[in-house]
């Protein structure tokens, strides 16, 4: 579903601020995918989301999307086939528009109907109310209130529906539950767990939670200074405690004093 | 105390001057953007509408109008995508190289009289008799209304909306801020043209003076329709346009009825403005300073 080969970004290059933020990543994800990225700050994870998402272009490398090589694609030409969640729960709605329109606004542009004049019918309404009762958050009895009076978390749960109200090809969660606290957050990966194993969706999440990053998805990638320096996937990664994945990152040299626990390794 | 008369054309007025309103929910409060395009894009819906009407065309005059409008808010917009200006300046650029091009527009005179020509009015006077002046105000300003509130709902509509709202958000979706930013400000340039094209047949004069300081005008209505409406549906936004730029023509009638002299207005709009926008950031601004 995304294949990346030999993406290389260096940032600043020439100056003493050079920073290169991806060094060489290849990574081929197959349909229904749902890979974890675990890393210290500054290993590259989002980088690599924006190189995907399209918002950076990388110096070398291509990145292919479905069989469509989109690595020359504008990022807002590419989000109609990506959807993507930033930790911060506010960028990903519009405050001042109410939560149908919101919807209405992420379901027309992927929906792939053409007119810029199509609107929203009775029966699509309905079905957003059926999409956002499924959500077990009320939000289906308030679809005319501006998003702006929801809380952060039930604005990310609605981002989330958003982004896959028309099943993207790839979702990018960007350590989307980092800024809520732990209940919120338990329930928004709760839902992000079910809508992604519901719909099949091949999906990247970058997590500092160990736990999460373990029991989510079928693989584990590990970043360090812009290289994928570990992967795990089968048997191997099922049968991993938090305290052996420590133990990898040891392996690795890895530091990364952002790394949450559930138990006292 | 007010006569008949002075109602009826304070209605008649009101529902001109409310398009202004309208164009100024799209860019002002829709896009977040004080678009200072207005006051020329306004004269020059006056100037194209006199000179097609004198040529014989009123009707197609509001077309044409509305057109070239639109084309002024284009190249405030791509003064502003494209070469980066920050708004207000690229606004300012394009409504001082609008002067000119409605002096151009009207034979490089500063008016054009319009007393033998017909109008969309006086082409309706056999038909509508006395009311033949407010009801095609009303009813274009009601359909432009309609029309503007149908289309805030369509994907381009909802696009444009998102892109005011919440910058961050739309950079992260399949939104091209430059293709709605524009889109949002050749309509409303469109909508203050098409309210300067009806004021010229209306009282049968353009003159290049008639823009001068409609966006403050335009932004007094907007805010004291939002003053009496709730805030939220859009369609509520709308009616406070049109209804708070009726009101604001009953102002000025009583004012005028008052004796206050006509020269004084301005400063009496511009005091209403400073105030309406500038009384919820005082109040802000006390509580962080306590």
């Amino acid at each position: 579903m995304l294949k990346l080969t030999n993406i290389t970004k260096t940032f600043a290059p020439g100056t003493v601020n050079q920073k290169t933020a991806l060094c060489g990543i290849d990574l081929h994800l197959a349909p229904g995918d749902f890979v974890t990225v675990l890393g210290s700050n500054g290993a590259g994870k989002s980088t690599l989301f924006s190189v995907i998402a399209g918002s950076i272009r990388p110096d070398t490398g291509s990145v292919i999307l479905d069989g469509q090589d989109v690595t020359a694609l504008p990022d807002y030409k590419r989000s109609k086939y990506i959807g993507r969640l930033f930790q911060d729960p506010l960028k990903g709605t519009a405050p001042n528009m109410t939560i149908a329109e919101n919807l209405a606004l992420a379901y027309l542009r992927s929906s792939g109907r053409h007119s810029p004049f199509s609107m929203v019918s009775a029966a699509e309404r309905r079905e957003f109310r059926d999409r956002l009762s499924q959500l077990g958050l009320g939000l289906e009895d308030r679809m005319d209130s501006p998003v702006g009076l929801l809380s952060g978390g039930q604005r990310q749960a609605l981002t989330l529906l958003m982004a896959t109200l028309v099943t993207p090809k790839l979702l990018l969660l960007d350590e989307h539950t980092a800024a809520l606290d732990p209940a919120t957050a338990e329930k928004v990966l709760e839902l992000t767990k079910s809508i992604v194993a519901q719909n099949r969706i091949t999906c990247l999440m970058i997590t500092h939670d160990i736990s999460s990053a373990l029991q989510l998805g079928n693989r584990t990638i590990i970043m360090n200074a812009g290289k994928i320096v570990g992967e795990l996937d089968g048997p191997e990664r099922a049968n991993m405690d938090e305290g052996q994945l420590l133990e990898v990152f040891r392996r690795f040299r890895l530091n990364d004093d952002r790394l949450l626990f559930r138990d006292a390794p | 105390m007010l006569s008949g008369a002075v109602i009826l054309s304070a209605l008649e007025l009101g529902c001109i001057y409310a398009l202004v309103a309208l164009a100024l929910l799209v860019s002002f409060r829709i896009l977040n953007i004080a678009d200072m395009t207005t006051d020329g894009s306004f004269t020059l819906g006056c100037a194209v509408s006199a000179t097609v009407a004198v040529a014989g065309h009123p009707i197609l005059a509001l077309p044409a109008a509305m057109l070239a409008g639109a084309a002024a808010g284009g190249i405030t917009a791509l003064l502003q995508t494209r070469f980066r200006i920050p708004s207000i300046l690229a606004g300012i650029i394009t409504n001082t190289g609008l002067y000119t091009v409605n002096l151009a527009v009207m034979g490089f005179s500063s008016n054009v009289n319009m007393l033998k020509t017909d109008t969309v009015f006086t082409l309706l006077r056999p038909l509508l008799g006395p009311s033949y002046r407010i009801v095609p105000a009303a009813v274009v300003t009601v359909l432009s209304a309609v029309l503007l509130v149908l289309f805030l709902k369509t994907r381009l509509g909802l696009s444009i909306r998102a892109t005011g709202d919440n910058p961050d958000m739309v950079r992260a979706s399949s939104i091209n801020t430059g293709f709605t930013i524009t889109v949002g400000l050749c309509l409303s340039n469109a909508l203050t043209a098409l309210s300067g094209a009806l004021l010229a047949q209306y009282q049968k004069t353009a003159d290049i003076n008639l823009g001068t300081g409609m966006v403050i005008i335009g932004l007094a209505s907007l805010i004291i329709g939002e003053s009496l409406f709730p805030r939220g549906k859009l369609w509520m936004k709308a009616a406070g346009a049109l209804v708070g730029s009726l009101l604001y023509r009953f102002i000025i009638a009583i004012a005028l009825r008052m004796d206050l002299p006509s020269e004084c207005l301005k400063l009496i709009s511009a005091v209403i403005v400073a105030l309406a926008i500038g009384l919820p950031g005082l109040k802000k601004g006390r509580k962080a300073a306590c």
